[in-house]
């Protein structure tokens, strides 16, 4: 389907974020420099351009992390709830007023289109930091008791797909809740952080209290084995997951784990149509599906299969993929060469296993890290490809007769993170959404995200929950 | 075990077996081993429980689960509550085995069986209410209806009290199960009695078989295959020393099962919620709320 009008390029201005040359870490209330020379550095996943160069936080540089929230855990929690929740509202609007800053920041150091980080992350992030600060004053009434406590330092470790996103889910309930905390960004995506804590600057936030340890996974794990963190908090993959709850057993520290996920997207014979394309699309396409609650695995009524298929085909062909940048690009840039190999492995598996690939006609760029949106039919329960979590936009159709079999399939996989259910009937809807084995069911609709909105797995996706009243549990000793 | 009755008569013995899918089998190992009160004196031969038994009792916990997580809460409710009432039945064996068990008082003993009976009367008033105080509505910053609800987490392996053989023990497996989980529980080492009679009581109380399984043995022998085990959602450490319970942290890391860890705990105290939630998911769902215009619905 040829366009009728080309779009012109449509770019946001990138004059908008000063980026520094190089950055230390942040810690006590200031930038320092590392006790150790390595050095890293972080590009653009849309042109490989070199943004910054950081620093790779050792094991010393971790400790002197945890020892500055530790002294500065006393002063922060004794606090009235009341004083943390105006230091959180204030980073609310400060990430408010910064927001377009932001949003180039992340697209550019991520790869994610500027639409999402402008109308999805950006918001979300100064929405979940405004939600908590309303709790730090309200804890008695959240019930866990009459007086809950912080638990103390909080080691935090967060992945890259929804870099300043995942930072506001870690520290406003950990703040509001009276933790201090040190978090470590990811690897490839370290900068939203660091901008972060210039705003904790601006917002007069105690020294101490918000400390970022910037490097790879040798800095994760040197936070994570702390003795003295009270709290691990990690979202990420169920191999590294499962690395951490090891690392803990035995201790004291209070764990919780948001992981990976193959979710099901279940669509029924009378589901509307044109609604269930735009969720399947929403579903694994919103950020080049590098999101651990994609609904990865569509599963369709075996009697809607063509009209539906044919539909979804239509819909990707508009699909726009190129500079992030542009306000009229839907999909972005894969996150780095490494994700763009995985990815690339398992597709080529899936197709080496039999079954059917298609991609629409699309121009990749010359540069960068780049996947074109991809469908496998003829899918089973055996193949990898329905297996495995792929974490990039490439979806795998697989088909059912009766709601029993869409459920047995939907639930056919270690995973429990999310789902989805197109129907327009309102029992069917409620029946499905009982028998899934996910901590988030959208139905007719997917990847909805709210501050208020209790957010995690089953089974081998993790535990706990962020977000919501139940957000502040992980925080609490309770 | 005495001897010989009030009146002289030669008492009958109990063969005490394990409570595994709603039947007594004996350990398919053949195995037994010696219980002795706190003095010493031998009060029976209890099955040592193999590996295989522990397989077999996840087996059925996780065919038990359908039906019993599904059971309406007020079901639940019905059934604890029944167990209440059977076990008052029984009160004086349950305050003799206690007794033996624990090297109590017959007064001290009752008082224990009493409060274990209004455990079980505690919780299956909360298989109705739990819902509704750890979940609800969340108001999104949208067109949407959004619910969270708990829901049980599977089959939980249950590594019950050493110590305190029967309170202790309904303690730990009444909250598993209120929530709808199914469990398999380890009983106390040296005093596992009182939890291979309550076998007995569950098995006469309208609880499904499969819905709780026990087994006496060596604990170290069979928590960690439990631990391990790639079918069993969550474990709760209650009873195993500090070596044991990071030794079972880590095997439950493969499927990262959820891990209660042991903690001192006053069991003759009320309980909190905790035990419940510890063994408990969050579903939220949600849904377009659409709009009703001149257009109609939307999405």
């Amino acid at each position: 389907m040829a366009p009728v009008f080309e779009y012109a390029p449509a770019p946001e201005s990138r004059a908008i974020v000063d980026i520094a040359p190089s950055y230390g870490l942040f810690i006590d209330g200031e930038f320092v420099e590392s006790s150790g020379e390595d050095r890293n550095k972080t590009i653009s996943p849309a042109t490989e351009e070199v943004l910054a160069e950081y620093t790779q936080a050792t094991e010393e540089d971790v400790d002197r992390a945890v020892k500055a929230a530790r002294k500065a855990f006393g002063k922060w929690s004794a606090l009235p709830g009341s004083e943390r929740a105006k230091y959180l509202f204030r980073i609310a609007r400060i990430i408010q007023e910064r927001s377009r800053e932001l949003a180039v920041l992340e697209t550019l150091d991520n790869g994610k289109p500027i639409k999402e980080t402008r109308d999805v992350d950006l918001p979300l992030v100064a929405a979940h930091f405004f939600y908590y600060a309303g709790w730090a004053d309200k804890l008695e009434h959240a019930g866990f008791g009459p007086s809950p406590r912080p638990l103390g330092v909080a080691g935090q470790v967060i992945p890259w797909n929804f870099p300043l996103l995942m930072l506001a889910w870690k520290i406003a309930p950990a703040l509001a809740t009276g933790n201090t905390v040190v978090l470590k960004p990811a690897e490839t995506t370290p900068l939203s952080a660091l901008f972060f804590a210039d705003i904790c600057r601006q917002a007069g936030l105690p020294k101490g209290v918000v400390n970022i340890v910037t490097g790879d996974g040798r800095t994760g794990a040197a936070l994570v084995a702390h003795p003295d963190v009270n709290k691990v908090a990690f979202t990420g993959s169920t191999a590294v997951g499962k690395e951490i709850a090891r690392t803990i057993a035995g201790t004291r520290k209070k764990l919780t784990l948001e992981l990976g996920g193959k979710g099901a997207n279940i669509v029924f014979d009378d589901a509307p149509i044109d609604q269930a394309v735009e969720g399947i699309v929403n579903g694994i396409f919103f950020n080049q599906g590098q999101v651990c609650c994609a609904g990865s695995r569509l599963l369709v009524q075996e009697s809607i299969q063509d009209e539906l298929l044919e539909s979804l085909k239509r819909r990707l062909s508009t699909l726009r993929l190129g500079d992030p940048l542009d306000k009229n690009t839907d999909i972005g840039a894969i996150n780095s060469a490494e994700q763009l190999a995985r990815i690339t492995a398992l597709a080529d598996q899936g197709e080496a296993e039999g079954a059917e690939r298609w991609s629409p006609a699309c121009e990749l760029p010359s540069s960068g890290y780049w996947f074109a949106p991809t469908l496998f039919t003829n899918v089973t329960q055996a193949h990898t490809v329905a297996r495995d979590e792929i974490f990039g936009p490439v979806l795998s159709v697989l088909t059912f007769r009766t709601p029993d079999e869409a459920v047995a399939k939907a639930n056919n996989t270690p995973y429990g993170l999310s789902a989805g259910v197109w129907t327009e009937k309102g029992s069917r809807i409620l029946a499905v959404a009982n028998k899934l084995r996910a901590g988030v069911v959208w139905s007719n609709t997917f990847n909805k995200f709210d501050p208020t909105s209790p957010f995690g797995g089953y089974k081998e996706s993790g535990f706990g929950r962020e977000g919501g009243r139940h957000g502040l549990e992980a925080y609490l000793d309770v | 075990m005495s001897e010989k009755s009030e009146n002289n008569r030669l008492t009958v013995f109990k063969t005490y077996k394990l409570y595994v899918g709603g039947k007594f089998p004996r350990s398919e190992s053949g195995r037994v081993y010696e219980v002795t009160d706190s003095k010493g004196n031998w009060l029976a031969n209890a099955p040592q429980a193999s590996r295989k038994d522990a397989r077999d009792a996840v087996v059925a916990a996780r065919k038990a689960f359908g039906a019993w997580s599904g059971a309406t809460a007020y079901n639940r409710g019905q059934i604890l509550y029944r167990i209440a009432e059977m076990l008052e039945g029984r009160r004086d064996q349950f305050v003799r085995e206690v007794a033996d068990a624990e090297g109590l008082s017959k007064s001290k003993a009752g008082a224990v069986v009493d409060a274990t009976i209004d455990r079980w009367v505690w919780y299956a008033g909360w298989t109705d209410k739990i819902a509704q105080v750890v979940g609800g509505g969340n108001p999104v910053a949208g067109p949407y209806f959004n619910l969270s609800t708990p829901e049980p987490t599977g089959v939980v392996a249950v590594v019950a009290p050493q110590d305190s053989s029967f309170l202790g023990l309904v303690s730990v497996v009444a909250p598993v199960i209120a929530t709808g989980n199914t469990a398999v529980v380890i009983a106390s080492e040296k005093a596992p009695l009182p939890a291979l009679s309550l076998g007995e009581v569950l098995a006469t109380s309208d609880l499904p078989g499969g819905v709780v399984n026990v087994l006496s043995g060596r604990t170290a022998e069979i928590a960690p295959p439990l631990a391990a085990h790639q079918d069993v959602n969550a474990i709760d450490l209650a009873g195993a020393d500090d070596v044991l319970a990071k030794e079972l942290e880590i095997a439950a890391a493969d499927n990262l099962k959820r891990v209660l860890r042991p903690q001192p705990v006053d069991y003759t105290e009320t309980p909190g919620i905790d035990r419940m939630t510890a063994f408990l998911e969050t579903k939220t769902v949600w849904h377009p709320t659409g709009a009703l215009g001149a257009s109609g619905s939307s999405y």
